[in-house]
C-alpha cells in the first residue's frame, strides 16, 4: 500500500487487477455487486462474481431496431454502450408486493411487511445510467410522495460508474447533457485507459463511501498523460455521438404542435408494443393489482410496471382516454422530452438511445423530433414569405 | 391515523405508507339512483376523525378487487363523519355496492388540491354540476353554508341526464327552500310528468344572477361539459382566472408516483384534480391528452 | 303600448338595438298570457309569431306515437322563442306547452318580415340576432345529443 494521501478531488491511475480488488472489496463490505455480463447474446445487468464475468473484448453495435454484440480487437473490460436493461429494476422493481391483506371473521388485517432490501453496488453505470437513476430519484424520493421501497434500496446504494471513451451509433448524451463522462451521483467514478498492452483506469471517489473503498486499492496519481488521454477519449466519444437531439426548445416544440400531422405519421409505424418504455432508463409509470387466493380471503397488491402505450393505461369509465395509436405515442414522447420538464425539471431522456434500438419498427426519438421540427420551422418560413 | 389535509407527505419510515389503506367500517348505505349511492364509513375503533378540504378525494379499497379514487362529499366541518357517493361504472364500485353495513373498505388519503373556497371569500359564487360531479362539489356548498356571510349571490345549476338521475334529493330539496341561494336544476330529457327545466346545464348560466367582475365559479362534470360551461361563464364575462375544474384520469396510486393521470406537465391526484380553468383551458380542447 | 316598448327596448336580445327600430318591432307585438296545460302552439301549425317571455314557463315537446311526449327543452323568464317565422314555410316544428302561467309578448312574425323587407338594415340587424339564437339552439342542442352523463358500461 502506498504513502499517497488519498483524497476525493484527486485522480489516481490503477491497472486491471485494482479492478479486481474493488469487486473484492465490495463484496467484503457485504455488497451485492451488479454489473454487466453477457447473456443471451446481450449485455445485461446481473450479479458479478468476479472481472471474468464482465464483457471482456465485446462491444455492442446499435441501430434502430437492432443490436448485436461484436468481438473487439481488444480486451477492454468496459468497451460497450448500453444493452436493453438498465439498473433501474433493482431500485423500482417490475413486480413488488406492497400489501397484503387477509380477512379473518369478517374482517379485513392489513398486514404490514417488514421488508428488507439487499445492500446492492451497481458496477459499471454508465453516465446515462446514473443520470437515469438521478432522474428517478427525482421523482420517488424528492417529491411530495415517496416510495418508501425505493428509498430503502436507494439508501444502501453504492455505485461505480465507468465513463464512455466510445459512443454508440443510437447514442446521443451529449445532448441531454448525462454523459459521456459523470460528474456527480457516484461514488467511484472509472475511466478505462488501453493503448496497445498497457491496459489502465482512472479513478476517483465521489464520496466518502467510495473514498473508504479506493483507499483499499493500490492506487497511484494519475500522470497529466492518463488525465490527458482519459479527457481526450471522452471529449472524442462527445463528438462522435451516433445522434443528436436539439433539446433547446423541445416544450414549445412538441407541446405547442400537439395536433401537428407528424403525430399520424409516427403512428402509421408504432405498435404500440410499449418496449421503449420497457426499455428506457426513466419511465416510471406503474400499475397495481390484486392477486387474491381461489377462497378470496387472502390477497396481494402487486406493483408491476405499466406502460402508456396500453388501452387500459388511461382507462376510465367509458373507455380509455388515449384510444388512438398516435395519442399513446405522443403521450409518451412529449411527456419524456418535455412534460417532464415541468413535472420534475429535467428532460426524461438521457439519451441512452435504447427506445430507438429496441423499437421493433425502429422508431427514432431524435428523427421523429427532428421531422416534427423541420416542418415547423418550414412552416413558419412560409407564413412568414406570405406576410411580406 | 396520518392524514393529509394539508398534502403533507405521509410517514416515510414506514414501507409502502402511501400504499396502504386504513380499513374503515360501512355505516350506512343511502341509495341514490339506480347506478349512485352515498356510504358513510367509520373508523373500526368507532371514532372517526377524517379531516379534509372541499374537492380532495381518497383512494377507497375493496379486498381482492382494487382501488378508485373517489371524491370526498360529506361536510368538511364535520370530520366525523366520512362520506363518499359512487356511481356504478366498472368493477370497484360495483364491487363497492355489493358491500353491505358493516362490512369493511379501506381508505387512502385525503388527496389532492381543494376548491380554492377561501380566494373567493367576498365574491359570488357560481357552482355548476353534471351528474355524479354534483358529489365533489358537496362540500363546498356545505362550506358555504357554515360560513354563509362570508360570500355574496350564490349561485348552484346542476344538470343531470334524466329526473331519475338526480341525487342528492333531501339536500337539494332544503337548499331550495332557503331564500339565500339560488338553486336551478335542468335535466337533458323529461316526459311530461317533469315540472323542472329541460335543456342542458349550460343553458342555466345566461340567466343566473352574478356579477362577472367579481365571481368565482367552480365546475364539475364530465369534461365536455366543463368545457362548454366554460365558454358559456366567459360568455357572461367571467375571466377564466376565476372559473376552476375538476379533471379526472385513471389512477392508481393518489400521490403521484404511478405516472396513470398525467394531463401533459400536470399530474391530476397532486397537482389537481381541481385547475384553474385558465391553465387548462388550452388543452381540455385537445384530444386524448 | 309605452310599456311594450320599454319592455323590449330593455331586453338582452335586443341589447343595442337603435331606438328607429325597437319602435318599428313594437308597432308588430302585442301582450299574451297563457294558463299551465294549454298549448301556445302545435308542431304543422303556422308559425306567424314568435315571443319574448316575460314569466312562466314553457315546454317544448316533441309527440311520438304511442310513448308520448318528450320534453327537449324548457323556456322560461326572459327566454326569446319561435324562428320558424323567419324560414318558409312558415310552420311549427314541434308543440309548445305551458308549464306554469306564462306572460309573454307575441310579435307578428308577418309584420315584422313586411318591415324587414322594406328596411334592410332592419332585417340584417335581426337576422344576426337570430342567428345567435339559432346557435345558441344548436349548440345546446348538441350537448344533449352527447348524451354526457350516460356511460357505455351498463
Amino acid at each position: 500500500m502506498s504513502k499517497l494521501k488519498i483524497t476525493k478531488d484527486t485522480k489516481y491511475t490503477v491497472n486491471k487487477d485494482a479492478i479486481e480488488s474493488l469487486l473484492t472489496e465490495l463484496k467484503k463490505q457485504k455488497f451485492k455487486t451488479i454489473g454487466p455480463i453477457v447473456r443471451d447474446e446481450t449485455i445485461i445487468y446481473d450479479e458479478l462474481e468476479n472481472i471474468n464475468d464482465l464483457p471482456i473484448g465485446l462491444t455492442d453495435v446499435h441501430e434502430a431496431g437492432s443490436y448485436r454484440l461484436k468481438e473487439r480487437e481488444d480486451k477492454a473490460l468496459f468497451g460497450y454502450n448500453v444493452g436493453p436493461f438498465s439498473f433501474k429494476k433493482y431500485l423500482f422493481p417490475p413486480k413488488l408486493t406492497i400489501l397484503k391483506s387477509k380477512r379473518v371473521d369478517g374482517k379485513i388485517k392489513i398486514i404490514k411487511e417488514n421488508e428488507s432490501v439487499e445492500k446492492l453496488a451497481f458496477f459499471g453505470v454508465k453516465p446515462c445510467e446514473l443520470h437515469a437513476i438521478l432522474i428517478q430519484d427525482k421523482i420517488f424520493i424528492e417529491g411530495e410522495y415517496i416510495d418508501n421501497y425505493y428509498k430503502k434500496q436507494r439508501d444502501s446504494l453504492f455505485i461505480v460508474t465507468t465513463n464512455c471513451t466510445e459512443a454508440g451509433s443510437s447514442c446521443f448524451c451529449t445532448s441531454t447533457k448525462t454523459g459521456p463522462s459523470a460528474d456527480k451521483g457516484f461514488d467511484i467514478a472509472i475511466t478505462e485507459l488501453l493503448d496497445g498492452d498497457r491496459h489502465n483506469f482512472i479513478i476517483e471517489a465521489g464520496t466518502k463511501n467510495g473514498l473508504k473503498i479506493l483507499k483499499e486499492l493500490p492506487l497511484v496519481e494519475a500522470s497529466k498523460n492518463d488525465l490527458d488521454t482519459a479527457e481526450q477519449k471522452i471529449k472524442s466519444a462527445s463528438e462522435n455521438m451516433g445522434r443528436s437531439l436539439d433539446t433547446s426548445n423541445l416544450v414549445e416544440l412538441l407541446l405547442g404542435n400537439l395536433n401537428h400531422p407528424h403525430w399520424d405519421d409516427i403512428a402509421k409505424r408504432c405498435l404500440s408494443c410499449g418496449n421503449c418504455t420497457m426499455v428506457c432508463p426513466t419511465c416510471f409509470c406503474s400499475n397495481i393489482q390484486d392477486v387474491t387466493s381461489l377462497t378470496g380471503d387472502e390477497n396481494e397488491r402487486v406493483r408491476t410496471w405499466d406502460s402508456c402505450f396500453s388501452m387500459e393505461y388511461s382507462y376510465i369509465h367509458g373507455g380509455a382516454v388515449r384510444a388512438s395509436n398516435k395519442s399513446r405515442y405522443r403521450q409518451w414522447m412529449t411527456h419524456k422530452l418535455a412534460s417532464w420538464q415541468e413535472q420534475f425539471q429535467t428532460l426524461g431522456c438521457v439519451g441512452c438511445g435504447r427506445c430507438i434500438v429496441w423499437c421493433p419498427v425502429g422508431i427514432d426519438i431524435t428523427k421523429e423530433t427532428k421531422a416534427i421540427l423541420k416542418q415547423v420551422t418550414a412552416q413558419a418560413e412560409q407564413s412568414a414569405q406570405a406576410e411580406n | 391515523m396520518t392524514h393529509l389535509s394539508n398534502n403533507k407527505p405521509v410517514d416515510t419510515q414506514i414501507t409502502n405508507a402511501a400504499f396502504i389503506p386504513e380499513m374503515f367500517v360501512i355505516k350506512k348505505i343511502r341509495k341514490e339512483t339506480e347506478d349512485t349511492f352515498t356510504i358513510e364509513l367509520a373508523a373500526e375503533n368507532g371514532e372517526t376523525s377524517f379531516e379534509f378540504l372541499p374537492g380532495q378525494f381518497n383512494m377507497l379499497y375493496v379486498h381482492g378487487c382494487g382501488e378508485v379514487p373517489i371524491s370526498i362529499c360529506g361536510d368538511p366541518n364535520r370530520p366525523n363523519k366520512l362520506f363518499h357517493t359512487i356511481r356504478m361504472v366498472g368493477d370497484v364500485t360495483r364491487a363497492i355496492r355489493r358491500l353491505k353495513v358493516g362490512d369493511m373498505l379501506g381508505v387512502r388519503g385525503p388527496y389532492g388540491k381543494e376548491w380554492p373556497i377561501e380566494k373567493a371569500e367576498g365574491k359570488d359564487i357560481v357552482i355548476v354540476a353534471g351528474g355524479i360531479g354534483l358529489a365533489p362539489l358537496r362540500p363546498v356548498v356545505y362550506h358555504i353554508l357554515n360560513n354563509r356571510e362570508k360570500y355574496k349571490r350564490i349561485s348552484i345549476l346542476y344538470g343531470t341526464r334524466m329526473p331519475s338521475d338526480i341525487i342528492f334529493n333531501k339536500e337539494l330539496e332544503s337548499l331550495r327552500g332557503r331564500f339565500d341561494i339560488d338553486l336551478y336544476v335542468t335535466v337533458d330529457r323529461a316526459d311530461q310528468k317533469w315540472m323542472g327545466n329541460v335543456g342542458v346545464v349550460t343553458t342555466l348560466i345566461k340567466n343566473s344572477n352574478f356579477d362577472p367582475e367579481n365571481t368565482t365559479a367552480f365546475l364539475c362534470g364530465p369534461e365536455i361539459m366543463m368545457r362548454y360551461t366554460a365558454i358559456a361563464c366567459q360568455q357572461q364575462g367571467l375571466a377564466p382566472e376565476n372559473i376552476f375544474v375538476s379533471l379526472e384520469r385513471n389512477m392508481k396510486c393518489g400521490v403521484g408516483l404511478c405516472g396513470h393521470c398525467q394531463y401533459t406537465g400536470k399530474i391530476i391526484c397532486k397537482d389537481g384534480p381541481v385547475f384553474n380553468y385558465d391553465t387548462v383551458k388550452d388543452l381540455i380542447k385537445k384530444r386524448e391528452i | 303600448m309605452k310599456n311594450l316598448e320599454s319592455y323590449l327596448a330593455d331586453h338582452p336580445f335586443l341589447k343595442g338595438m337603435g331606438k328607429k327600430h325597437i319602435e318599428l318591432i313594437v308597432g308588430c307585438a302585442k301582450n299574451v298570457r297563457i294558463n299551465p296545460g294549454e298549448y301556445l302552439f302545435h308542431e304543422g301549425d303556422e308559425a306567424d309569431l314568435f315571443y319574448f317571455i316575460r314569466d312562466g314557463k314553457l315546454a317544448m315537446e316533441v309527440f311520438r306515437p304511442q310513448k308520448g311526449s318528450i320534453v327537449f327543452n324548457t323556456l322560461g323568464n326572459n327566454d326569446v322563442l319561435g324562428w320558424s317565422w323567419l324560414v318558409a314555410p312558415y310552420i311549427r316544428h314541434f308543440d309548445c306547452r305551458a308549464m306554469d302561467v306564462t306572460r309573454a309578448i307575441a310579435l307578428d312574425g308577418n309584420c315584422l318580415r313586411k318591415k324587414c323587407d322594406e328596411d334592410h338594415e332592419l332585417g340584417y340587424d335581426i337576422m344576426k340576432r337570430f342567428v345567435n339564437l339559432m346557435e345558441d339552439e344548436l349548440m345546446a342542442l348538441r350537448l344533449q345529443l352527447l348524451d354526457i352523463y350516460d356511460t357505455p358500461i351498463k
